[in-house]
């Protein structure tokens, strides 16, 4: 077992828009460890939405290489691309990215529709599981539109969990949730980060939400300008103790 | 295969999502595939009558015909000639090893009465052969026989028409009816056998031994009382049809003392060859009608492509998202596979009940036989689902290829 999750060598991604050639990545090299907790920042056009979807495995590098949990997948092909993306990475979108008319359970049962682990048959049953670990206990046969956006992201949440991977990356997961919601949502990173040792990766523009990391990685111009542990992490959890409930706001999401 | 049940499940959802447009899409399907299938049926119920209508003028026949006479310069058609008889008959029945059966049989018109009632027919002699030759059956009563016709028995034989028309339900057998002021005793009645080819009533008949008719009815002079209007001849099978016919060339210009330089005063004719050109028109006639209606199932299947290429760009977060989760190519392929083939599955089986029912209606309303064949239907079910493939393979594959950024970026 290497230590490293995630090793990046001089990466590089350059696009070509018309005439106009875009250097996105400028030879980028970053070390994640297993378990950690990384918040990733920048403006926009810095270049670390090209940095997450080569790290998610969506796209590939134009150079450098890119070894995830030991295995060199900057050169995969498609297909297989797709295979790593099933059975080692959870993604977390800000828009969700639910199914439409089809219940929490369903989408959470998803993405074991293209795996090729056995137990499939077990899936349900795991799902269910998923579901009541983000706290969505009893609302399994909701569809989205009768869910509020905090309950909604729990369910992507879930569903990013369902085939055990080794990192949940996470693309502004609180960019459509009010502050409250958005403290629960990162109280749930937390949580499944030390519960489960799943390394989590956050983009945000937000710095109070990149607080809630261990280390803060901030893009410039397809280069990494700063990389930096955070002395004190907040702790989401003990935040929501703190915070007067707000059952109201919940419930009024929930009307269709 | 595992994956075949969860693409359906999510092809169903999707189609239901769009009723309208669902059904709107099938109705191309559905038209083409029912279109295909009453046209089939139109085409080859016209065939199975013409092969029915064949069927009924016996197999392997030959037709044997005086040829045509001049006489003061004048040349009269075919048939005119009272060139054939009875011995050629025989002779041919002997000498000709390709023949099975010979009969020889004249046709003359006459009135028939029976108690008040009368009626105008055909009456033909001939041998027992005849019945053997053009497959015809007795319904009721018995045959004429050999001694019958030796002995020139005043026995008949009625076909259905004469009976419905002499004996208004009445029992004909044993009965006695006049032709031309002979009484003749009802041997027997024939099996009907519907219009001939070319529409003539085949059971306004009645049946004489050839011997009794020329004399008593037909009246023909002693010159001629021999000759007979047509030698109905039977081969021993398809294959022997030509051979019959040339042996039979033979042996008459050998009786008839022709030179090699005369020509034929009979003429030969093999009916198959006739009606099986017809039946070549009407098979031509059934695939130009398919092809017609094949037309519009290309329509309906450009109807799909259509359909899904819009589906598949409404879908495009989603299929941003499950690539995002692990959909391979091959899955995304094939779960829009999948929804082009159930919509023109789908279409297929309604069609296939719809055409049914409209060819069951056409031969209700219009009158014209129909034949629905297992075959056609199994055919219209495979072809409708091939072009819910082909039609369905090129939105699928361009879901398939979508690059899941771009896709999941999509507004």
């Amino acid at each position: 077992m290497a230590e490293r999750l995630i090793q990046i060598r001089e990466l590089t991604k350059v696009y070509q828009l018309g005439d106009v050639i875009v250097n996105a990545l400028r030879g980028v090299s970053i070390e994640i460890e297993r378990g950690s907790f990384v918040a990733i920042m920048g403006p926009s056009g810095s270049g670390k939405t090209t940095f997450m979807n080569i790290v998610g495995c969506l796209d590939k590098p134009t150079s450098g290489t890119y070894i995830l949990d030991g295995v060199n997948v900057s050169t995969l092909a498609r297909d297989q691309l797709a295979e790593i993306r099933n059975q080692k990475i959870g993604f977390v979108f800000q828009q969700f990215n639910l199914l439409a008319r089809t219940t929490a359970v369903e989408n959470v049962e998803l993405p074991l529709l293209y795996s090729s682990r056995d137990g499939v048959n077990h899936g349900h049953a795991q799902a269910l599981r998923a579901l009541d670990w983000v706290g969505l206990a009893g609302r399994e046969l909701h569809r989205p539109n009768q869910l509020s956006g905090g309950q909604q992201q729990r369910v992507a949440i879930a569903r990013a969990l369902i085939n055990d991977p080794q990192i949940i990356l996470a693309d502004e997961p609180t960019g459509a949730l009010d502050s409250r919601t958005s403290i629960e949502i990162m109280a749930l990173f937390q949580k499944l980060n030390r519960e489960s040792g799943i390394s989590v990766i956050v983009v945000t523009h937000e710095p109070d939400i990149a607080q809630y990391s261990s280390r803060i990685i901030r893009f410039k111009d397809g280069q990494v300008v700063s990389d930096e542990p955070v002395r004190r992490p907040r702790n989401a959890q003990h935040e929501l103790e703190v915070l007067p409930r707000e059952e109201a706001a919940e419930t009024e999401a929930v009307a269709p | 295969m595992k994956k075949i049940l969860p693409a359906m499940k999510i092809a169903f959802r999707a189609l239901r999502v769009n009723k309208m447009r669902s059904a709107l899409t099938m109705l191309g399907i559905i038209i083409g595939v029912g279109a295909v299938i009453a046209m089939v049926a139109v085409g080859s119920g016209a065939s199975q009558r013409i092969e029915q209508q064949i069927a009924s003028i016996g197999s392997n026949v030959i037709i044997v015909i005086p040829g045509s006479i001049t006489a003061s310069g004048i040349r009269l058609g075919s048939g005119n000639a009272t060139t054939l008889t009875s011995d050629d008959a025989r002779a041919i029945a002997r000498d000709c090893p390709s023949v099975q059966a010979v009969a020889p049989s004249s046709r003359s018109g006459a009135q028939v009465v029976y108690g008040n009632n009368n009626w105008a027919t055909s009456i033909y002699g001939t041998t027992p052969d005849y019945l053997i030759i053009r497959d015809i059956g007795i319904q009721s009563g018995s045959a004429f026989t050999q001694q019958d016709v030796d002995s020139d028995a005043k026995v008949a034989l009625l076909g259905q028409t004469v009976v419905n028309n002499l004996f208004n339900g009445a029992d004909p057998i044993g009965q006695v009816i006049r032709i031309k002021h002979v009484p003749f005793t009802v041997a027997g009645t024939l099996v009907p056998k519907g219009q001939s080819p070319t529409g003539q009533d085949q059971d306004d008949v009645i049946l004489l031994p050839i011997t009794t008719a020329q004399k008593k009815v037909f009246g023909v002079n002693q010159a001629r009382a021999n000759s007979v209007g047509s030698l109905m001849v039977q081969a021993r099978g398809p294959q022997f049809i030509q051979p019959a016919q040339d042996e039979m060339r033979a042996v008459l210009r050998q009786r008839h003392h022709l030179q090699p330089n005369q020509d034929d005063d009979f003429t030969i004719r093999n009916l198959e060859e006739v009606f099986q050109a017809q039946e070549t028109s009407s098979h031509v006639m059934s695939i130009l009608l398919a092809a017609i209606a094949s037309v519009s199932l290309i329509v309906g299947g450009i109807g799909i492509m259509n359909i899904m290429l819009v589906s598949v760009t409404e879908r495009t977060r989603e299929i941003g998202l499950r690539q995002a989760v692990g959909a391979k190519t091959r899955d995304i392929l094939t779960q829009f596979l999948v929804e082009a083939v159930t919509l023109s599955v789908l279409g297929g089986v309604v069609g296939i009940v719809l055409g049914v029912i409209a060819s069951k209606l056409i031969s209700v309303f219009a009158q014209w036989s129909t034949l629905i064949s297992p075959g056609a239907i199994l055919l219209a079910f495979i072809f409708s689902a091939l072009v819910g493939v082909f039609f369905g393979f090129y939105p699928a594959r361009k879901a398939a290829l979508l690059d899941p950024i771009e896709a999941l970026r999509y507004e």
